[in-house]
C-alpha cells in the first residue's frame, strides 16, 4: 500500500520518546490541529504502567475518510531518542521518513529503507528560551514535511498556551516556524509523496471512547459516580467529576471497587442513575455486587474497559479477555445484559441505552469496552441530541400508591407475566417494602419456601426473554453465500473493515458481523450468517477464543469456526487480520 | 405524627430469645419517632449476620445487602436522596472484619448517615466463631485453643479516623441508647454508635452481667468533655474500651454533602434526567 492514492488520502505519523517528556502532548497538538482542518484521525498510544521513563509513543493516522484502526505501516516517525528509532523503524515503509532530534546523534536502524532527517529539536527550542518547546519544533518539522501552512496551528497553540500569555503563544509559534523552516532546508523542499489531499474543513468531535461513555452517562441523566481509579477506565470519572457539579451531582472516589459497585446500587435503589466503571481487576471485586443487583432487581450499570489480564496482567495494553467473567461471573443465576459497542459513537448511544435497559429490566447491565476503544482517540461524526431517549420502565415517581391498612409491604417483587415488577423508591408514601439479597417473597420478606423460590427465580429469569435491543449484531453482509464470515466485538471492527476489501480484491466473498449484544446472546440474528458462510473467522484479543466458544455454544457449527487470536498486548493491524483470513483458504 | 409503634412491622425476628439485638431494634424505632420521622422517610440498610436482619424488622424502607457492605449501600442511598434519614447497621464481623475498609472510609468521608453496630464479640449466625472484637484467649469453634490475636480497639480506631460522632451503648440501657441514636441522627455528618449487644447462645463470657460489671458510664466521670478528642482517647485506653455514653462529638466538621463542590441541596431524585439541548451542544463543542 505505498504511493498512489493511498499516500495522498492518508498518512500515518508517530512520535516517540521517554514517558514524561511531552510525547503525548506533541501528538495531541498535532492531532487537534489536523482534526480542525477536517481530517479524520485515529490515535493510539503505547504507554507503560509508570509515570516517568520507559518508551512511549503516540501513533496518529490522518485521513480524508473515516478511520477506526491503527494503520499497518508508518510514513513519518518523530524520534526524541534512539530507542524510538530502534523499536519503531520496522513499521516504516521505504518511502517513509524519520525526523529525529540532533541531540542524541540519531542513527538509522539497519532494516529500514526510510530516510533519516536530523533536526535540532532541543537546540532550536533552547535558543528560543526553553528546551520544553522541542515538541513544537518537531510539529513544525512535520508541517514542513507535509507542506502544511504553519499558521493553521496558531488557533490550537493559542487555545493551549493562551492562558500563559501572548508571549508564550508567540514563542511556541516561532518554534513551529523554525522547525518547519529547518526541515524544508534539510530536505531540500517538501517531500511530494507525503502531501495530503485537502480535507473538507468540517469541525468534528475528537475524543476517546471513555469521553463518549462519560458524555453518554451525563446524557442518560447520571448524577452520581462512585468509582476507584484504574487504567484504562479513569478518564470516565475524571470527566464526570468536572461536569457533574454543574448538574448538582458528584463523583466519589471510593476505597475500592466493592464500595463503588455497592454505592452505585444504593443510589440506583434510591432512584438516581449512578454509574461505575472499572477494568478486569475491579470487575473481579464487583462480582458479588452484580449478584446483589440481580437478585434485588436493582438497576446497575458497570463499564468494563478490558485490558490485559489475568490479575494485574498488562494494565496498559489491549485485550478482550473478560468476556466469560462478565457473562458468567457472580455465583447463582441472574438475568444480566452485556453490551459491546464497537465504535466511539456507539459507546455514546449504548451508555444511554444501558441505563434505560437497567431500569426497564431492573437488572445489572455491563457495558464492555476495551483499551483500544476506551483510549484510542478519534474523529467522531456528530452525535444526535434527538436520539437521546430516557426510559425508566415500571418506575413511576408521580404515582400515588394506595394505602394498605395492615402494615403489609408494597409488592415490589410481584410476580408478573413479563417478570418485571412495579418499582418504587425510598421516600414514597405507602411504598414501604423490604429489599434483600436473600431469596424473598413478593414483598421482599425472606422466604425459603420451595414454591416461592421457584416463582421468584422464574420471574427473574424470564425478564430478558423479550429483551428489546436495537441492532444486537452490526452486520455488513452483502453476500447471500459467503466464503468467509468474520466475527468480532468492540474495537476489532476497524481492522476487520479494512481487511475485508483486501480479501474481496483477492476474490473472496466476505461477510462481517460485529456482535453488540453479548448476553443474552443474539443466536437467532447470527445463525443465518454462520450457516450461509463456508468458513467463519472469529477475531478477538485473548488466548482462548472466548467469543468463538460463545458462538459455538449458542449457534453451533464448530467445524467451520476458526480462531484468530492476538494477546501480545497490541491491537490487531488490518494486515494481520487479512493474512490470517487468507491462510484459511 | 408517627409514634414508635408506626415503626413496628408485622415480622417476627428470628433472633434467639434474650438476644441483645431486640433492644437495638426498639431503640431505633423509638429514636426515629422521637426525631419526628415518618416511616417512609427512613431507610435502614443492613449487612449480613444475625444483626443484619434488622432492616426487615422495622417498618421503614429497608435494604439487606451483602456481607460487610451496608455502609457503601447506605452512602449511595444518602447521596441520591439527602432528605432521607439513613441508618446503616450490622454486626462486629460485618463492620470490623469483612467491611472494615468501608467503616474507616465512611468515617473519613463523613456523609450524613448513622451507623449502628451490634457488637457481641462473636459470629453468631455461623454458630460461634471468633470475631475482630473477641478477647485474647477467647475460645470458639475457630479458636479451640483460645484466640491468639488481640481484639481491635474500635473506639480508638473511630477517633483516629476523625469521625465526628463516636458513641457506645449497651443494649439493656434502652433509654440511653434511644438518646444516643437520636443524637446520632441529628448530628450533621457521619455518626457511629457501637452497641454491646450480647449473644446469649454462643458468647458465654461477654454476658449481660459481665458488661454490667465492667462498663463505665461516661456521664459519671467528673469533668469528661465530649468535645475533647485527646481526653476521649485517653479515657478509652484507660478503661480498655469498656465505656458507654457519648464519647466524642465535633460539631464544627462539615459533612460531605455540605463540603462537596456543586452538590445539590435538593434530593437528586428530583432531577430532570434529560439534558437541555443547549447544554448538550456546549458539552459537544468542547471536543471540537
Amino acid at each position: 500500500m505505498k504511493g498512489g492514492i493511498w499516500m495522498r488520502d492518508q498518512l500515518s505519523w508517530k512520535v516517540g520518546g521517554q514517558q514524561g517528556e511531552g510525547i503525548d502532548s506533541t501528538g495531541e497538538i498535532f492531532a487537534i490541529a489536523m482534526n480542525r482542518l477536517g481530517y479524520y484521525l485515529y490515535g493510539y498510544r503505547h504507554f507503560s504502567s509508570r509515570i516517568k521513563g520507559g518508551h512511549t509513543n503516540n501513533k496518529i493516522r490522518v485521513s480524508t475518510n473515516e478511520v477506526r484502526s491503527v494503520s499497518d505501516d508508518l510514513d513519518i516517525l518523530i524520534a526524541f531518542d534512539q530507542e524510538t528509532i530502534d523499536l519503531n523503524s520496522h513499521e516504516l515503509h521505504d518511502n517513509g521518513i524519520i525526523i529525529a532530534d540532533s541531540k542524541f546523534k540519531p542513527e538509522k536502524a539497519d532494516e529500514t529503507g526510510a530516510s533519516l532527517y536530523v533536526v535540532p529539536f532541543t537546540e532550536i527550542a533552547a535558543d528560543l528560551g526553553t528546551s520544553l518547546m522541542k515538541n513544537m519544533v518537531a510539529i513544525g518539522a512535520t508541517t514542513g514535511a507535509l507542506g502544511l501552512d504553519v499558521n493553521q496551528f496558531e488557533e490550537v497553540v493559542k487555545e493551549i498556551f493562551g492562558r500563559k500569555g501572548e508571549k508564550v503563544v508567540e514563542k511556541n509559534m516561532e518554534a513551529i516556524r523554525q522547525g518547519a523552516a529547518y526541515f524544508k532546508k534539510e530536505s531540500g523542499g517538501q517531500i511530494e509523496n507525503l502531501k495530503l489531499n485537502e480535507a473538507d474543513g468540517r469541525r468534528r468531535m475528537f475524543m476517546i471512547g471513555n469521553d463518549a461513555i462519560a458524555l453518554g452517562a451525563l446524557s442518560a441523566g447520571v448524577r452520581f459516580m462512585p468509582a476507584y481509579p484504574i487504567t484504562p477506565a479513569s478518564e470516565i470519572m475524571e470527566y464526570l467529576i468536572k461536569k457533574l457539579p454543574d448538574f448538582g451531582g458528584t463523583v466519589i472516589q471510593t476505597e475500592d471497587e466493592i464500595a463503588a459497585a455497592t454505592m452505585a446500587i444504593g443510589s440506583n435503589y434510591a432512584g438516581v442513575r449512578a454509574l461505575t466503571a472499572s477494568a478486569g481487576p475491579g470487575l473481579s471485586l464487583m462480582m458479588e455486587s452484580i449478584g446483589l443487583s440481580g437478585i434485588t432487581e436493582t438497576p446497575l450499570v458497570i463499564v468494563d474497559t478490558q485490558r490485559g489480564g489475568p490479575s494485574t496482567g498488562l494494565p496498559t495494553k489491549q485485550e478482550q479477555s473478560d468476556l466469560m467473567a462478565v457473562i458468567y461471573g457472580t455465583h447463582g443465576d441472574i438475568p444480566k445484559i452485556v453490551m459491546a459497542p464497537s465504535t466511539v459513537e456507539e459507546a455514546f448511544y449504548d451508555t444511554i441505552q444501558a441505563f434505560n435497559l437497567a431500569e426497564e429490566y431492573q437488572c445489572p447491565v455491563i457495558l464492555l469496552s476495551d483499551l483500544q476503544l476506551s483510549l484510542g482517540k478519534q474523529t467522531v461524526e456528530p452525535l444526535d441530541y434527538n436520539k437521546i431517549e430516557i426510559r425508566r420502565g415500571k418506575l413511576d415517581l408521580q404515582q400515588e400508591i394506595p394505602a394498605r391498612g395492615d402494615k403489609s409491604y408494597f409488592k415490589r417483587y410481584e410476580v408478573t407475566e413479563d417478570g418485571i415488577s412495579p418499582r418504587v423508591i425510598p421516600g414514597m408514601v405507602n411504598g414501604i417494602h423490604h429489599v434483600t439479597g436473600v431469596e424473598h417473597d413478593e414483598t421482599g420478606k425472606p422466604s425459603e419456601s420451595p414454591s416461592n423460590r421457584q416463582s421468584q427465580m422464574d420471574k427473574r429469569l424470564r425478564k430478558l426473554s423479550n429483551l428489546k435491543f436495537d441492532t444486537p449484531v452490526h452486520k455488513k453482509a452483502p453476500h447471500e453465500e459467503a466464503d468467509l464470515l468474520i466475527i468480532g466485538y468492540v474495537s476489532t471492527r476497524g481492522g476487520i473493515e479494512e481487511a475485508i476489501p483486501r480479501l474481496e480484491n483477492e476474490g473472496l466473498k466476505v461477510n462481517h458481523a460485529q456482535i453488540r449484544l453479548i448476553h443474552p446472546f443474539p443466536s437467532e440474528e447470527l445463525r443465518p450468517l454462520v450457516e450461509s458462510a463456508r468458513k467463519v473467522a472469529i477475531v478477538e484479543h485473548n488466548g482462548t477464543g472466548q467469543l468463538a466458544n460463545l458462538v459455538k455454544m449458542n449457534v453451533g457449527h464448530a467445524e467451520k469456526i476458526h480462531h484468530i487470536l492476538k494477546y501480545n498486548g497490541n491491537p490487531f493491524l488490518p494486515k494481520e487480520i487479512h493474512n490470517k483470513c487468507k491462510e484459511l483458504f | 405524627m408517627a409514634t414508635f409503634k408506626d415503626f413496628r412491622n408485622n415480622v417476627k425476628p428470628n433472633w434467639c430469645p434474650g438476644c441483645g439485638d431486640f433492644s437495638v431494634q426498639a431503640a431505633i424505632q423509638r429514636a426515629s419517632a422521637n426525631v419526628g420521622l415518618e416511616p417512609e422517610q427512613l431507610a435502614v440498610i443492613s449487612g449480613i449476620g444475625c444483626s443484619g436482619r434488622i432492616s426487615g424488622y422495622i417498618q421503614s424502607y429497608g435494604f439487606h445487602g451483602i456481607h460487610g457492605r451496608s455502609l457503601p449501600i447506605a452512602q449511595g442511598v444518602k447521596m441520591a436522596n439527602r432528605d432521607l434519614t439513613v441508618i446503616a447497621s450490622g454486626g462486629d464481623g460485618d463492620g470490623f472484619a469483612i467491611g472494615m475498609g468501608h467503616t474507616i472510609h465512611a468515617m473519613k468521608r463523613n456523609i450524613d448517615i448513622t451507623y449502628i453496630v451490634m457488637d457481641n464479640q462473636i459470629y453468631g449466625l455461623t454458630k460461634g466463631q471468633t470475631s475482630p472484637t473477641s478477647a485474647e484467649g477467647f475460645t470458639t469453634k475457630s479458636t479451640p485453643s483460645g484466640s491468639v490475636e488481640s481484639p481491635l480497639s474500635i473506639m480508638e480506631m473511630a477517633l483516629a479516623t476523625g469521625c465526628g460522632f463516636v458513641a457506645q451503648g449497651f443494649s439493656t440501657d434502652l433509654k440511653d441508647l434511644v438518646s444516643l441514636i437520636e443524637q446520632g441522627i441529628n448530628h450533621k455528618g457521619f455518626s457511629f454508635i457501637n452497641v454491646f449487644s450480647p449473644c446469649v447462645t454462643f458468647n458465654k463470657v461477654n454476658t449481660y452481667d459481665w458488661f454490667k460489671e465492667h462498663l463505665v458510664n461516661l456521664n459519671e466521670i467528673v469533668g469528661y468533655d465530649t468535645s475533647n478528642r485527646g481526653m476521649a482517647m485517653q479515657t478509652i485506653i484507660e478503661h480498655n474500651g469498656l465505656v458507654k455514653g457519648l464519647i466524642y462529638k465535633d460539631d464544627k466538621k462539615k459533612s460531605y454533602q455540605e463540603a462537596a463542590h456543586g452538590y445539590s441541596d435538593k434530593p437528586l431524585t428530583g432531577t430532570d434526567l434529560k439534558l437541555p439541548e443547549e447544554k448538550f451542544n456546549e458539552l459537544v463543542a468542547e471536543f471540537m
